[in-house]
């Protein structure tokens, strides 16, 4: 395998806040809360920290893709860098990318290309609370809509069930998956969640319960859908040669994935059976010898159940179309199945922490400090972020 | 009601043909291929001579959801949401509604025509089924 530039980093510190749905501090102490235990964690000091990016950035409209709703944003790296008086050679945030882990990938970039050395790496929301004070779930001009979202809005497309509901429809068409076997991400995610002490929903969940909850955007129901929060993550993003003077275990970085083979547009993606998550993982193997049997346990996306199955076939841990049967009946996605998914509780149970909640989880596993939930010599993680034409993933490994 | 689109040079024969009845998509003069969303050049030929056309206006459901949630308030609910792909082209299609049917009456690969619902001075192309 040639040079890669992601070999030249590693994970140095991780950090997370307080997540919940009732959460009293404001998203900006949040969000210090996990960067500095971040680069507590890391062994470092704020002065140590020579770059910073997030996603999207302070962005309240964007014409883009990923249009920000209300608490979805979070501090931009200038608050970031102003409260904790950092002095950095890089800074960025932008929400046009392929999915929210390009963060991390911009991150590794950064240290690869020598202008910085510890860059700090972080995704903040406060949905939770946005979203009792407002009932605009996608910001529209009162002139009208314009850019990308015009195509989507004026038919009362709102929000993201409606746009996958569309693609969950098309693969449930072709390949026959059931609405049974979509239950089983959520199911397992809920049953992980009882394991995690930080999880937001711990209550058992029932086939019946999956079944019989209220439709949002039929085929997805309630429980499809995962649960906004108010919490944020931070990593820190060294140079390699740091690795032996971590106090914590550096997790280094096996391959990344980013490419985006087909149109960048929600509603006139091609092959709706697939997203960006074919080409992203696609991308990812090319740039290893591993393979997806080499995985220990994978923290794929699920900001709606039907991701993840989207990103088992990008990722290629099954065929195409074959999520649903791949998944049926849970057990191969368990603790203690073949490849164990969502470990933590993922975003449907352990909250909305738009992929960086599946980072943090990716960590703790290769650490082994997953308490209840760790899968035994965890060495090998795989992560991913996003829907539609927006993904990008990571193969993580000790 | 749904937000309207702000209607502008590069969307004005999308968004107002309706009034003249006609669905106009953006068409390359050099190799007929259909642009949409409109762009000033084709993606296929990379020619700059495009111009709208109007189309038959006949499809098929490519996908579709039902949407039940009111996401804000007064906002009723269930409709349909669709992708709907035009006759003219494997890969031409819109987002859009199915109207004039039961929401559990849609199905895949239902043959639709469309039609417009004016909504301030704006023609949204919506399909009913045929």
């Amino acid at each position: 395998m040639a040079d890669r530039f992601e070999e030249r980093s590693i994970i140095s510190g991780i950090g997370q806040s307080e997540v919940g749905r009732r959460v009293t501090k404001g998203v900006l102490a949040l969000t210090l809360d996990a960067c500095l235990e971040a680069i507590a964690d890391a062994g470092l000091k704020p002065a140590d920290i020579d770059g910073v990016v997030s996603w999207p950035g302070a962005v309240s409209r964007a014409e883009g893709l990923a249009p920000p709703g209300p608490g979805s944003s979070g501090p931009g790296p200038h608050a970031v860098m102003d409260a904790l008086r950092l002095q950095t050679n890089w800074h960025y945030a932008g929400p046009e990318t392929p999915g929210m882990l390009a963060s991390v990938i911009h991150g590794c970039m950064a240290v690869a290309s020598g202008i910085c050395r510890h860059v700090l790496v972080y995704r903040a929301l406060n949905e939770a609370t946005a979203w009792r004070q407002s009932t605009e779930r996608v910001a529209t001009a009162e002139a009208g809509v314009t850019g990308v979202m015009q195509w989507i809005l004026p038919f009362g497309a709102f929000s993201g069930p409606n746009w996958m509901g569309l693609y969950a429809r098309r693969h449930m068409h072709e390949y026959g998956t059931t609405r049974e076997q979509i239950a089983q991400i959520s199911l397992n995610a809920r049953r992980n969640a009882a394991l995690n002490p930080t999880a937001v929903l711990t209550k058992e969940l029932t086939m019946d319960d999956y079944l019989s909850s209220p439709m949002i955007s039929d085929p997805l129901c309630l429980y499809d859908c995962d649960i906004a929060i108010d919490g944020a993550t931070a990593v820190v993003i060294s140079d390699a040669a740091y690795a032996s003077d971590t106090p914590n275990r550096p997790i280094h970085f096996e391959a990344v994935g980013s490419a985006l083979h087909g149109r960048a547009s929600w509603d006139q993606w091609e092959d709706m059976t697939t997203t960006a998550a074919m080409s992203a993982g696609e991308h990812l193997w090319s740039r290893t010898d591993m393979k997806p049997a080499d995985v220990d346990c994978a923290q794929l996306y699920d900001g709606f159940t039907v991701l993840t199955l989207y990103w088992l076939e990008g990722l290629q841990f099954c065929g195409p179309g074959e999520s649903g049967p791949f998944v049926e009946g849970g057990e191969r996605i368990s603790l203690t199945g073949e490849l164990p998914l969502a470990t933590s509780g993922g975003q449907l149970s352990a909250g909305r922490l738009h992929s960086f909640g599946h980072l943090y989880e990716a960590c703790l596993q290769l650490r082994e400090t997953a308490g209840q939930r760790q899968i035994p010599d965890a060495k090998v993680v795989a992560v991913s972020a996003g829907a539609g034409p927006l993904a990008s993933c990571l193969l993580l490994r000790t | 009601m749904f937000p309207v689109p702000q209607v502008n040079d590069d969307n004005r024969d999308f968004w107002t043909g309706g009034r003249d009845g006609e669905l106009r998509i953006v068409r390359c003069n050099d190799c007929g291929y259909y642009i949409h969303p409109p762009s000033p050049r084709c993606p296929q030929c990379l020619a700059d001579d495009v111009e709208p056309h109007a189309v038959s206006g006949g499809g098929r459901v490519y996908t579709y959801t039902i949407n039940q949630r009111a996401w804000s308030p007064g906002l009723e609910v269930p409709y349909v949401i669709a992708i709907v792909q035009l006759d003219e082209q494997s890969d031409l299609r819109l987002m859009t509604n199915i109207v004039g049917c039961a929401p559990d009456e849609v199905a895949i690969d239902m043959p639709v025509r469309v039609e417009f619902r004016e909504q301030d001075e704006v023609y949204v192309p919506v399909f009913r089924p045929l």
